[in-house]
């Protein structure tokens, strides 16, 4: 969808600037908000770019950096965290040879930490994209990353 | 940033309460901080600021309030019927202390070498609340400095996030440059994507430098290379102060805020070995000259009303890049620095004869836009770079503490001709509502050829965000507004917007903005600690010093008179195009970026 | 409902999805239809029964048998041995029966091992249909409060109740109404907080995604009491499913005259509208979640005003949890009286609890107020996983205190709870074998707030920061002596200080972690090299 398209859809009020970042983010095929896509909403909306830049850098579902085609977040959260997430953080950046926060030289992960993801049930827990990973080993993070490797 | 509002009040109800076991009745509404004052008690604060909204950010204020769980912020809790609170129980002193230490683990404590040694807030308070030691580990990593900007360097490592320079530049001033940018321990105040204030829509007011209670916003400074060109024989060291100057260099000397200071800054400049000693005052009366012509011809023309005035260099970049479509309404006269530089080195130059490049002009200014004017590219009409330096009052407060020079003992001396001889119209340029007032003095005359008799024109003066007034010229009703600060200008200029969309035309013909609260006595290079209270004072200073002189319109300054016969000819003269006036670029609302013409 | 032999209920919900509910789901249909069992057996969707961890976990009624785990590949001979036949499967049955997965309905002998208030419905009914809502007495409070009750009298009711707020602060609900109610504004909003992100924390995710509509209900009856017209679902931008399943509850009711103007034929008039956050566990703050919900950074609000007189856009607001909202319809239904049947005296009705951690089986429960930790752990969550010891919980997520083994047999409800200087919080139970490193949990915890720090205040901003250096230390055996005092003495201060009870907050876990377990955490001093 164009960033016009997308913008139109809302409303242009202030309190629609979550919604419309969010599309805007959804919609770009590297999984972040563009410096024009900050612009574009602050013009439609009538806020100072500055305004847009603030709420955006906030919240951590958005990124102002280009990512790769899978986003992995892992949840760090103190259930997952007793169930082992700091051990599988560790293995994540070995297996994809990144820190936090960064892409793979081919752009297929990117690694995050998440905050609780609410799937406490199921520690120690990922989302991948959309999806969500639980009860997670490094056996079952292979596999589930040989499948994303594939289906890109 | 949070809100904060004051409760609604239904009526005005009394509140009865104790601070410090002392009783105490104020109106409800009353924050513990204010009455605490009323009981000439000082709960120490460090991020509230008068002007301001309170956001209680830094948490130094709190005090124990009997019943509470928690301590409350003095500066934004209001008052509430029999509370007994407490201000200095030994969990309110530790709670402060431990606020300010860990304020020290994130603030590079260089105090020798910062520019706010001896004026910064935060050092006040850590020796108010005997803080000795550093409880906690530094952090590590140094932060980039700012220093994209002509006028203004942004340290980050000094800035301890309270908020102050957004709320100013975002509320009070409408520019929006600054925000907060990522959250939490990362939190940091930054323009768009961290790529500097001067590639921002920065309007470079410096109201920032004048609230930041530390050393993270200050101006960028000349004073090397003017003591560079002072100690230069080569060179011919001219300098020019600004209207609002001599209002406000005293309080860097402990004389009283609003002490007038023409005479002995006049004095101090030639003990700095100024080659000439003038005054912005002398071409502040020749703007009056050019630009109260320009009003007239316009307002007989009924061409491109209403005027607005081109003084301010923050609101002329805030024109740029917000309200481009008044850029026709804006007069095409330059500020009086701009027309003084020029000026130094044509006209002065060629009457001493005295060869252009020699000349170094070097202006003294109330203001940090003045050092991006100065240097704005189309500010050449001399071949050379027409004003070469630019000094803030704190600037040149600085040059004399070094030189030993002690502004309170000097005598009063006068300006130097050919460049020095003001009106009190030229005076009254460096507050809010004075450029107005001294257009009307002359432009009635240019009207009517008659003078004006009541030049006091009481209805522009003061503090009131936007003022207006109606002024009968032989029939004509001129109707004139005055808004200063860029937040007020904006309420004036929507309107004005509106009015010219809607009906082709506003209301007012001629319309004074400053960018600054206040005008130039509040200006954003003026000495720090000003609130609003301190900018009325310094303002009320000025009308003195016009009353006292012995002209006071524009037109009857017989170095101006001087001037048009021997080298300008007339106002509005090709030659007075040439040098004294100018034009302007659209810019871009989400930069402040030159944009090129469609 | 069809006339059917059989209903096989899958759950649908974010951790079955996961593990592959929609394939076995296809998988069913599939079979079924190959068997020819298409007409007297459907296959129902519904949302979590509870059972978390255990893969997709499907149920046949009417013989109520629950199976787990079950793959793709499990379907074929599941329908042709249970459904086609007749004889469970035993192979996929869940071994221990849990009394709690029976879920009855009617109040019998039972009641004291199964109260259901606010999850009544959850994983029976398809959430996706409102005629089954509808089927299990949906609407029926706020039919009963439109056609013969008073806004006063809805009040009233609420308050007599004594439910009080579940999102872990527990203000009186009624009372809340009723101030929003007496504010002069007459343009007022109800916001329903799902913004649900306390670590350990999940109950209001189930809740949406397996009974979106008794939160409409919910919402609907508070905005009546108070005179509301519009109302707000702030959901955490993480919960995908818990936001379509919104969605589509808001349009089948609207469809059915639910929401929208002249509810049933009344003079009340009521929107809901959904907001998705974006990753700040501050916004679950209420006075946060109303800035961003206005479009802004999630900043707190000084308070007071509180937002029942000044919230959303400067209107009186109700910000209400989740499980607080979905208890409301049953309150108006079968009255105050009823629902203080449940708990205890002071703090009447249920809790949800989520239970994790070193349990043999985790998820959701819903237990009477006054249920010990140990009836949760051990009755509920199985026990301690693998026959290991009970060494302590983290209760009421993050923000809540770490308790040991003398806590067990105590009675949990928010009132009480306080005597131990303890919080319900929001009903998260993460509980720790005796394996498990206090350190290392306190160390989460305190890397989770510096994150989630909105950076506004000092106290808040620079504490987080230096207890997570502190911690760190501790964790690496490097710890000084004096750290252990500068952790107290630090969250002291930002107890006292920080601008919102995000800050405030973090005294309770470190002063319990240090009450509870000071021995561990000295042995992460480094001993004097001597």
């Amino acid at each position: 969808m164009s960033r016009e398209a997308i913008l139109k859809k809302f409303e242009p009020s202030l309190d629609n600037i979550l919604y419309i970042l969010h599309e805007l983010q959804d919609n770009n095929t590297q999984h972040y908000i563009s410096k024009e896509d900050l612009k574009a909403c602050a013009e439609y909306l009538n806020l100072p770019y500055s305004y847009v830049h603030g709420v955006a850098t906030f919240y951590t579902m958005f990124s102002l950096k280009p990512r790769g085609q899978h986003i992995i977040r892992l949840c760090d959260s103190p259930p997952c965290h007793l169930m082992g997430s700091a051990s599988l953080l560790d293995y994540l950046k070995k297996k994809l040879n990144i820190e936090i926060g960064e892409t793979t030289t081919d752009s297929v992960f990117t690694l995050e930490l998440s905050s609780c993801l609410g799937v406490c049930g199921v520690a120690p827990a990922m989302m991948i994209n959309d999806e969500m990973f639980g009860n997670l080993t490094p056996e079952k993070v292979d596999a589930i990353l040989e499948e994303r490797r594939k289906s890109r | 940033m949070v809100p904060y509002r004051k409760r609604r009040l239904q009526e005005q109800k009394m509140i009865k309460a104790t601070i410090n076991n002392v009783d105490i009745e104020v109106a409800e509404g009353t924050t513990i901080l204010e009455a605490a004052k009323k009981l000439h008690l000082n709960i120490p604060t460090l991020c509230h600021h008068p002007d301001l909204t309170p956001e209680g950010s830094c948490g130094i204020c709190v005090v124990e309030v009997e019943g509470f769980p928690t301590l409350k912020r003095a500066c934004m809790t209001l008052l509430e019927q029999g509370w007994k609170v407490y201000t200095n129980t030994a969990r309110v002193r530790n709670a402060r202390k431990e606020i300010v230490e860990l304020i020290f683990s994130n603030h590079d404590t260089d105090c020798l070498t910062c520019i706010k040694n001896g004026k910064c807030e935060l050092q006040d308070l850590a020796a108010t609340l005997g803080i000795r030691t550093f409880e906690y580990p530094k952090a590590d990593k140094k932060k980039e400095i700012d220093t994209s900007s002509v006028a203004i360097i942004r340290d980050p490592n000094k800035c301890i996030l309270c908020g102050r320079c957004i709320q100013v530049c975002s509320k009070i001033q409408t520019v929006n440059a600054l925000t907060l940018s990522q959250r939490g321990y990362d939190t940091v105040i930054t323009t768009v994507f961290g790529e500097g204030m001067g590639n921002s829509v920065c309007v470079n007011c410096g109201q920032c430098t004048v609230y930041c209670p530390v050393g993270a916003l200050y101006e960028k400074s000349q004073v090397e290379e003017v003591w560079e060109a002072l100690n230069n024989p080569d060179k011919h060291v001219v300098v020019q102060e600004a209207p609002a100057i001599r209002a406000t260099l005293g309080e860097e000397f402990d004389l009283e805020p609003g002490s007038l200071v023409a005479g002995k800054m006049h004095a101090a400049l030639r003990r700095l070995k100024f080659d000439a000693v003038f005054d912005t005052n002398f071409t502040a009366d020749l703007t009056i000259m050019e630009e109260g012509t320009e009003v007239v011809e316009r307002i007989k023309a009924g061409k491109n009303l209403p005027v607005i005035t081109s003084c301010s260099p923050g609101w002329i970049k805030f024109m740029e890049t917000f309200y481009p479509h008044l850029m026709a309404n804006v007069s095409t006269a330059k500020s009086p620095q701009q027309m003084f530089g020029p000026l130094s080195k044509t006209y002065y130059a060629e009457l001493k004869g005295i060869s252009k490049e020699k000349i170094v002009s070097v202006s003294i200014m109330p203001c940090t836009a003045k050092k991006f004017e100065a240097q704005r590219p189309e500010m050449k009409a001399s071949g050379y770079q027409d004003v070469d330096f630019v000094l803030t009052t704190r600037e040149l407060a600085r040059m004399l503490r070094e030189a030993g020079i002690d502004l309170k003992e000097m005598p009063d001396e006068p300006a130097d001709d050919p460049l020095g001889e003001y009106t009190g119209a030229a005076t009254i340029f460096g507050a809010t509502g004075g450029v107005m007032e001294a257009a009307l003095r002359s432009a009635y005359f240019l009207v009517t050829g008659r003078e004006l008799e009541n030049i006091d024109i009481l209805p522009v003066r003061g503090m009131a965000g936007i003022k207006e007034a109606e002024v009968d010229v032989d029939g004509l009703k001129l109707k004139v507004a005055v808004a200063h600060g860029l937040g007020n200008a904006r309420k004036l200029l929507d309107k004005v917007s509106d009015q010219l969309a809607k009906e082709g035309k506003s209301e007012y013909h001629f319309i004074e903005i400053m960018a600054c609260p206040g005008g130039c006595v509040g200006g954003g290079g003026q000495p720090w600690g000003s609130d609003m209270a301190r900018r009325a004072r310094r303002g009320e200073t000025l009308y003195e010093e016009d009353k006292s002189l012995p002209f006071r319109r524009s037109h009857e300054n017989p170095s101006i008179k001087a001037i048009y016969e021997k080298y300008l000819g007339h106002p509005y003269s090709d030659k007075s195009h040439h040098l004294l006036h100018t034009h302007y670029y659209k810019r871009s609302p989400l930069d402040g970026k030159v944009l090129l013409e469609e | 409902m069809n006339m059917v032999r059989s209903h096989v209920l899958i759950s649908i919900d974010a951790g079955t999805i996961m593990a592959g509910a929609r394939a076995v789901e296809e998988a069913l249909v599939k079979e079924i239809a190959s068997q020819g069992l298409a007409e007297e057996i459907a296959v129902l969707e519904t949302g979590s029964i509870g059972i978390t961890g255990r893969g997709v976990v499907v149920v046949v009624y009417p013989e109520g048998i629950y199976y787990a785990g079950v793959t793709p590949n499990d379907v074929p001979e599941l329908v042709e041995e249970h459904l086609l036949k007749g004889r469970p499967l035993k192979r996929l049955m869940l071994a221990e029966a849990p009394k709690r997965y029976v879920i009855k309905r009617e109040k019998t002998g039972l009641l004291k091992e199964q109260p259901r208030v606010v999850l009544r419905n959850s994983g029976i009914i398809n959430p996706e249909s409102i005629d089954e809502y509808i089927a299990a007495q949906g609407y029926e409070a706020i039919a009963k409060a439109l056609t013969s009750m008073t806004p006063e009298e809805v009040i009233s009711e609420v308050k007599s109740s004594g439910l009080s707020g579940r999102g872990g602060a527990s203000f009186p609900t009624g009372l809340k109404w009723e101030f929003a109610r007496k504010a002069p504004d007459p343009e007022k909003y109800i916001i329903c907080n799902a913004d649900e992100g306390e670590p350990g924390t999940f109950k209001d995710r189930l809740i949406l995604e397996g009974d979106p509509h008794k939160l409409i209900e919910g919402m609907l009856i508070a905005g009546y009491a108070v005179g509301a017209q519009k109302g707000f679902v702030y959901i955490r931008g993480e919960y995908t499913l818990s936001t379509e399943r919104m969605e589509k509850a808001i349009t089948e009711a609207k469809a059915y005259g639910l929401l929208g103007a002249h509810i049933l034929d009344s003079d009340f008039s009521f929107d809901i509208f959904i907001m998705k956050g974006a990753g700040a566990y501050v916004c679950g703050e209420e006075t946060a979640l109303i800035e961003s919900l206005e479009g802004r950074r999630g900043h707190p609000r000084n308070k007071p005003p509180y937002p029942v007189t000044e919230g959303l856009w400067g209107k009186p607001t109700i910000v209400n949890n989740v499980e607080t909202l979905a208890n409301i319809p049953e309150i108006i239904k079968n009255g105050a009286t009823w629902f203080k049947a449940y708990g205890t005296e002071k703090c009447p009705g249920t809790k949800v609890y989520t239970i994790l951690g070193h349990v043999a089986t985790p998820g959701l429960i819903e237990t009477e107020m006054g249920t010990t930790l140990r009836d949760i752990i051990y009755e509920y969550g199985g026990g301690i996983k693998e026959g290991k010891k009970f060494k302590g919980a983290l209760v009421g997520g993050a923000a809540g205190a770490f308790l040991g083994p003398d806590m067990l047999d105590v009675q949990m409800d928010f009132v009480n709870l306080k005597e131990y200087a303890a919080v319900l919080g929001s009903g998260a139970i993460l509980v720790m074998n005796e394996d498990a490193s206090i350190v290392e949990m306190l160390k989460s915890v305190l890397h989770f707030f510096k994150h989630e720090s909105c950076g506004h205040c000092v106290p808040c901003r620079l504490g987080t920061a230096q207890l997570v250096e502190i911690v760190d230390r501790l964790a690496a055996h490097e710890g000084k002596k004096e750290d252990l005092d500068k952790l107290l003495k630090i969250s002291k201060v930002m107890r006292d200080t920080s601008f919102c009870p995000l800050g405030q907050s973090l005294y309770l876990p470190i002063s319990s972690a240090l009450k509870y377990f000071k021995d561990e955490i000295l042995s992460h001093v480094k001993q004097a090299a001597s």
